[in-house]
């Protein structure tokens, strides 16, 4: 026996070996099993990461920033301008500047501690947004799924034409109906991707409803209402649980888009969105000002995508090794 | 097929209908009317009496939308009440610009996604998957409008003097003119004509036109400016392209008929397109259909980025100033092509899976 063929074969005893350490340990309840996938994907991981750094930033923005959103630093500080390019001094810039180390916007705020703040505006948006679509869209797809019949009809054929329209016109037409503002921004988007849960959440009960488990409970005489919330409902999560996910990033996506039209949030607050938009005019000699917001905006939109393919992959039972 | 064909598109019509009826009736809910955000300081109750009786403004609601829905039957989509124009020629100026930069960021999407997604599913959990993935990822990530203004700002600032030097705004260099085929091989049409209609509409693909006469100075031009908004646009569809390709072929290559094809002793690149990639399309095909409505939204934040005069903008343009008629008018068309563009991917299904057609 070679040396190499002996190696592999003491490798192959070992994995035996583990294996049927797997077989005799404890079972593992399924949230158990998807927490330990979730945790081997290196992708969920860092996006896990990056939404909780995210967090962090956002609670404790007034310990980051140096500065208030909105403190207008002119007058109290020497030597500074408008639209003045990002000043680090380990980085060379001379030690009589005051350091901005992401610059000053046009109106002599610095431009890190607005990026800061602005966190708290995208993360809220996210999660109120998807908050808001996930509990009406999937009440409304576990009705329609559900009772079935005309009611299933109306409601089905309503999303459909909401999803005949590219989402973000139809937002944009909302928020013209409501008026321009962070607030409606959120219902409007609330409202454009709440088909996706509706439709989700409906196909799960269908294929749900057949089970023998829900049979089981209607031969016992459950209410209706009672097979729904307690049988039907619990079991369909998962899949809603991953749209979401993925929703938080859409949605702070489109918000940012719609900031960018002048649709979201107002100025004086602090935006990604809004911050690019008002100085997409001078990206050719600020460009500071540009880049930083959407790079923000990019990262925190980044997290939550791989958090969601991770959640997809951790949950979805099929791949059980 | 036929029968298929014509169940797929008799469905497709209440979509149509309740689309339309839903923009009319959003565009109604919006506060304050055309006549006030029109005339603005000179908006007297008189004025505003003679404004409304001639667009039609006074009749009840069901009546106004009756009258509508008779009007867009006949391709008749009203008056423009901010260009005094009709909407029709809006649309044959506007359009094509919307249509080109759409197909050209789809164009880019597919030739460069579907082929990255095929080399990272070839080379499953190796550095090329790897890092394709994690540009597909990033690639989701970025807001369509930071990604424009960063690639204007490069091409246009940075590489000024270079060769790759591109412009960042407009369709074509001031002084440069795409003369409309018609005029450069002598035809005529009946002045106003639905027909001249069409021919202006056709021409206003400025690219086409320009290459079909070969006006290639100008042709060059306009493929100059259309290439930074289509790669903006097309980087989203891009990333979700690959991704689904790969998911799609790593799926099928886990499947008994490709051991089969191994096992007779197929090359392995015959293996992926003989065997592997047909079978892998049909997912691919539905999120190439699916990204029309991305595109479209997209289009309105790219044209805004590098100032194109699209459907996009003008379609913006026209909501927030309450232009009824140009709302209108511009999301159905853009909704029904939407629509279209969907049957015409179930239509592909039945081409590309067989089993579809039987049923």
């Amino acid at each position: 026996m070679t040396l190499e063929s002996r190696r592999e074969a003491v490798e192959q005893l070992a994995a035996e070996a583990a294996q049927f350490q797997r077989l005799t340990e404890k079972p593992l309840s399924q949230w158990r099993l998807a927490l330990r996938r979730f945790r081997e994907r290196k992708s969920g991981m860092i996006g896990l990461g990056i939404i909780v750094a995210l967090i962090l930033v956002a609670i404790f923005a007034p310990l980051i920033a140096p500065f208030g959103p909105n403190d207008v630093l002119v007058g109290e500080q020497e030597g500074i301008r408008p639209r003045d390019p990002p000043c680090v001094h380990i980085f060379g810039c001379a030690d009589d500047k005051p350091q901005h180390i992401l610059g000053l916007d046009a109106n002599v705020r610095d431009e890190f501690s607005r990026v800061i703040f602005a966190s708290r505006v995208s993360l809220t948006l996210g999660f109120f947004t998807v908050t808001i679509a996930l509990v009406v869209g999937s009440a409304l797809g576990a009705i329609a799924g559900f009772v079935g019949g005309w009611i299933d009809n109306i409601i089905m054929r309503i999303m459909d034409v909401v999803l005949g329209f590219p989402s973000l016109l139809l937002a944009i037409a909302i928020v013209a109906v409501l008026g321009p503002g962070l607030r409606n921004a959120l219902i409007a988007i609330a409202i454009v991707t709440l088909p996706g849960y509706a439709r989700v959440m409906r196909a799960q009960v269908l294929a749900v409803k057949e089970a023998d488990y829900v049979a089981a409970s209607v031969a016992l005489g459950a209410a209706p209402r009672q097979i729904l919330m307690r049988r039907i409902i619990p079991n369909a999560l998962t899949p809603l649980v991953v749209l979401a996910t993925l929703g938080v990033a859409t949605a702070i996506l489109e918000a940012a888009g719609l900031s960018f039209l002048g649709l979201g949030a107002q100025p004086p607050l602090a935006e990604w969105g809004s911050m690019l938009a008002n100085e997409r005019n001078t990206v050719f000699t600020a460009p500071h000002l540009v880049f930083f917001p959407g790079l923000a905006i990019m990262i925190t939109v980044l997290g939550f995508n791989l958090m969601g393919d991770g959640l997809r992959d951790a949950l979805d039972p099929t791949l059980n090794r | 097929m036929l029968g298929f064909i014509v169940r797929r598109t008799l469905l497709a019509i209440p979509v149509l209908l309740g689309i339309v009826v839903v923009v009319f009736l959003l565009i109604r809910a919006i506060p304050g009317d055309p006549c006030t955000s029109l005339l603005g300081e000179r908006a007297t109750e008189e004025a505003c009496e003679r404004f409304n009786e001639a667009k039609g403004l006074n009749e009840p609601v069901p009546v106004q939308l009756g009258i509508y829905m008779a009007d867009v039957v006949t391709f008749d989509l009203g008056d423009s009440v901010r260009f005094s124009r009709p909407v029709n020629q809006l649309l044959i100026e506007r359009l094509p610009l919307t249509i080109e930069l759409a197909l050209s960021a789809l164009l880019i999407a597919t030739l460069v996604g579907i082929p990255l997604g095929i080399a990272a599913a070839r080379r499953h959990n190796t550095f090329v998957d790897t890092a394709t993935m994690a540009f597909a990822n990033v690639g989701v990530s970025m807001p369509v409008f930071w990604l424009g203004l960063m690639l204007a700002y490069l091409f246009a600032l940075v590489l000024k003097d270079t060769p790759f030097a591109l412009p960042p705004s407009g369709r074509l260099s001031a002084g440069l003119f795409s003369e409309p085929y018609y005029e450069v091989w002598g035809w005529t049409f009946q002045e106003g004509s639905l027909w001249a209609k069409f021919h202006e509409f056709v021409a206003n693909h400025v690219i086409f036109n320009t290459f079909i006469t070969g006006q290639w100075d100008v042709w060059w031009d306009a493929i100059q400016h259309m290439i930074l908004p289509s790669v903006a646009l097309a980087t989203i569809p891009l990333a979700i392209i690959a991704r689904i390709t790969r998911s799609a072929l790593l799926e099928t290559m886990g499947k008994d008929y490709i051991r089969t094809a191994r096992a007779k002793g197929a090359a392995e690149a015959q293996v992926v397109r003989r065997h592997a990639l047909r079978n892998s399309l049909l997912p691919v095909v539905t999120i190439v259909g699916l990204q029309l409505g991305l595109l479209l939204g997209g289009a309105v934040l790219t044209e805004t980025v590098f100032n194109l005069a699209g459907v996009g903008r003008a379609l913006f343009d026209a909501i927030t100033g309450r232009d009824y008629a140009v709302v209108q008018g511009f999301t159905v068309v853009i909704a029904a092509g939407y629509v279209i563009v969907n049957l015409l991917v179930d239509l592909s299904y039945a081409y590309l899976d067989p089993r579809i057609r039987v049923e």
